[in-house]
């Protein structure tokens, strides 16, 4: 690594210090519905949305009608897109006559994009038709994040809430999320992507004759606005095979730099936010701190392991799937940020980074995405952990565990403690299958321990809802697109069904009076005893996995072996 | 039945919001701000499309210079990367195979999205003498493809982000004027 390379990880870290504030102060106004920078241009088309879709803005939602509003909507949103992947061949906006999708990749897609994992078993531009891209996965990428945003909004009322049992109004959180936050982000970000070279347009492929007389068809499409959303919206799904390595998705090395930070714009705000709607920041800024540290950590090692040699290969520097105005720095930043927060989209092929590098985005995937995490329901899933980290001090010093003035019971640790073993329990049973089935290991490319990562780098990149792969799995097989669907399903929802649950059960508590004796979670120690939690419960769980995967190939490339 | 209701009703109204008239709008703008990027940076060249600037093409020829190996083949439909494991064998015969084209550096290895349009000056400049060699060229001839690197490099995006780079379809269409002209 050079001084230049240590820029290109410095300048995303920057911006991100500086725009959380700012975006994090600017999202307590808008999704509160106090007024903001955009309250004039904007608010009419929210009270619009009202109005059509027959919303009672003021209506206050106790747990479980805000949880079946939420599971409704996402309901009717797989419907939508399972149909429209089925049936474009009939369809309109499809100049490339694209046929219709086979139900279990439908499936699969429709569960990967409504759950905002955006796992791709397909390849965009050999698959689906320009409508299914917009009508369909654009639409998810918003409104999948906007749900995450919804359950970040339920559990923090939980905290502030004196007593009352809402958590507040899902429409409402929905639309405002959308409107006032990700539709605007978006719409800028698009345009500086047109700029620098994405396409957007309807138009049907270019056919070229190169100069030494090759034939190409260019593929075209309204690729920058679902890109810009795509990287906001911690989705990931990319409008290419190739995702943000693509030179039409990220062009230049400006616009990756956007995108870089993008994916982790808003998960991180969101930590400002909190403390904000909470009125102490304090208890947001720990948030911050922990979750940059871990992120800070890992791309520590995995430049180390990226820059090393490889004894394998007999090379001092391995650029296998690194295209070339995004060098190596840029790649192991994204492939760190994406899997932190649970993006995704990657700009360099994962399954080609060393062993180790390769290793940290699985580990930042297996802590739970909460490093950052997924949009809302990432902040969420720390929540989580804070609750249990409470939980575990207040039994070593021997008293009820509280915290921001709230008694944690048994309910909710029962509750969180689910959050935390049912992905983690899909991962373990998922790959456990693919690896005793002919269906499974049929899908398998690569030899050696890499392979069996491969397997378990998918299980684990569902159940967080991540999506990021070892593409070199073949995973477009009935076999992988049911199993995978049904483990992004337990992933999504059995952590945003109790993590609601949390919500109602602390919003019906009166808040104690902090005494003076009571457990502080706004300090150094508070801090230290959480990242130590995060660590133990979410590494410890998948260590034989890291043990029998990149750890052990890091040890045979160093003897120089290949497989 | 009025949730039902209520999520039906929201889910056409975010579409049509977030599915027709944010991609249109964006479109629209797109349409009269960056036309030409908007619609694939695409390069003419006699009235007929040669290429995208942004997609890497095949070049065979010792005639010119060489893109980044591309597991894709060259074609875009889809796009893609080899992934090839770090301790994969094939991979290590797929880079002894390209040595002894007298390939280097990141030439050696396919790219992430096999349409890599750029590569390094310095894979550039290595690939002077077997350009020089194949069309005959004198030194002078050599100083001047070496110049037309230099100019052909893009730096670092304002100084700072990214790597230096040759787009590989713009350098290859500038020699071949180059060496005509002469």
């Amino acid at each position: 690594m050079n001084e230049h390379d240590v820029l290109q990880i410095l300048i995303p870290l920057g911006l991100l210090v500086v725009l959380t504030p700012l975006l994090g102060g600017y999202m307590a106004k808008a999704l509160q519905g106090k007024n903001h920078l955009l309250s004039k241009p904007l608010r009419p088309l929210e009270a619009l949305a009202y109005r059509l879709c027959l919303v009672d803005e003021k209506e206050e939602m106790t747990w479980k009608k805000y949880a079946s509003s939420l599971l409704l909507f996402n309901l009717f949103g797989f419907l939508a897109l399972f149909a429209l992947q089925t049936l474009q061949a009939r369809l309109p906006l499809n100049p490339q006559g694209l046929a219709n999708i086979s139900w279990d990749s439908a499936f699969n897609t429709a569960v990967s994009f409504v759950t905002n994992t955006d796992w791709q078993g397909y390849a965009g531009e050999t698959a689906m038709s320009y409508l299914t891209q917009m009508l369909g996965l654009c639409v998810q990428n918003f409104l999948s994040a906007a749900t995450g945003m919804a359950v970040f909004l339920a559990l923090t009322r939980g905290f502030v809430s004196r007593g009352s049992a809402t958590v507040g109004n899902f429409w409402v959180d929905l639309t405002r999320s959308t409107i006032y936050v990700l539709l605007p982000l978006s719409f800028v970000l698009a345009l500086v992507l047109v700029w620098q070279g994405s396409v957007q347009n309807v138009a049907p492929y270019v056919s070229s004759t190169g100069v030494e007389g090759g034939a190409q068809s260019i593929p075209m499409g309204p690729a920058a606005s679902q890109i810009a959303i795509k990287q906001l919206g911690t989705n990931g799904g990319g409008f290419f095979n190739a995702n943000g390595a693509h030179p039409f998705e990220n062009p230049t090395p400006l616009a990756n730099l956007l995108e870089l930070v993008a994916i982790l714009l808003v998960p991180s705000a969101l930590t400002w936010t909190y403390g904000v709607m909470l009125e102490r920041r304090r208890q947001g800024l720990v948030v911050f701190a922990a979750m940059f540290t871990l992120l800070s950590a890992g791309l520590a090692a995995s430049l180390w392991a990226q820059y090393g040699p490889n004894r394998s290969l007999g090379e001092p520097a391995v650029i296998e799937g690194i295209d070339t105005r995004i060098g190596t720095a840029n790649c192991v930043a994204w492939s760190v940020f994406t899997t932190a927060a649970s993006n995704g989209s990657v700009n360099c092929a994962h399954e080609s980074l060393s062993p180790l590098s390769g290793g940290v985005a699985l580990v930042n995937i297996m802590v739970g995405e909460v490093v950052f995490g997924g949009v809302g329901v990432g902040m969420a899933g720390m929540l989580v952990f804070i609750l249990i980290t409470v939980f575990l001090s207040g039994l070593m010093v021997g008293r009820t565990p509280e915290y921001l003035g709230k008694k944690i019971e048994a309910r909710e640790v029962r509750m969180s403690m689910v959050t935390i073993l049912a992905p983690s329990a899909v991962i373990l049973i998922g790959s456990a299958a693919a690896l005793m089935t002919p269906a499974g290991l049929a899908g398998i490319s690569a030899k050696g321990p890499h392979g069996f990562t491969e397997v378990v780098y998918a299980f684990t990149s569902a159940a967080q809802n991540n999506g990021s792969a070892f593409e070199g799995l073949n995973a477009n097989s009935p076999f992988y697109n049911v199993a995978l669907g049904l483990v992004m399903l337990v992933g999504r929802f059995l952590t945003i069904i109790p993590i609601l649950a949390v919500a109602g059960s602390l919003a019906g508590k009166k808040s104690v009076a902090a005494r003076e004796t009571g457990f502080r979670t706004d300090t150094f120690l508070f801090f230290a005893l959480l990242i130590a939690t995060i660590l133990v419960v979410g590494v410890l769980t998948h260590f034989p996995s890291l043990a029998l995967g990149p750890i052990v190939e890091h040890l045979l490339v160093g003897l120089g072996r290949t497989f | 039945m009025r949730t039902a209701a209520t999520a039906f009703a929201a889910l056409l109204f975010f579409t049509l919001l977030t599915g027709v008239l944010y991609a249109g709008a964006v479109a629209g703008i797109a349409r009269f701000a960056f036309p030409k990027q908007a619609n694939g940076s695409l390069v003419v060249r006699g009235g007929r499309v040669v290429g995208s600037e942004l997609i890497a093409q095949n070049f065979k020829d010792p005639k010119h210079f060489w893109p980044r190996p591309s597991a894709a083949g060259f074609n875009p439909l889809p796009s893609g990367g080899s992934n090839y494991a770090p301790s994969s064998a094939a991979l290590l015969g797929k880079i002894n195979e390209r040595k002894k084209l007298g390939m280097t550096r990141e030439m050696l290895f396919a790219s992430g999205s096999g349409l890599d349009p750029h590569i390094s000056p310095r894979a550039a400049h290595d690939q002077v003498e077997r350009i020089a060699a194949a069309r005959g060229l004198n030194e002078m001839e050599k100083n001047a493809v070496r110049v037309l690197i230099a100019v052909r490099t893009e730096g670092r995006q304002y100084g700072l982000l990214g790597e230096e780079r040759v787009n590989v379809l713009l350098l290859n269409l500038a020699l071949d004027e180059e060496l005509r002209r002469e």
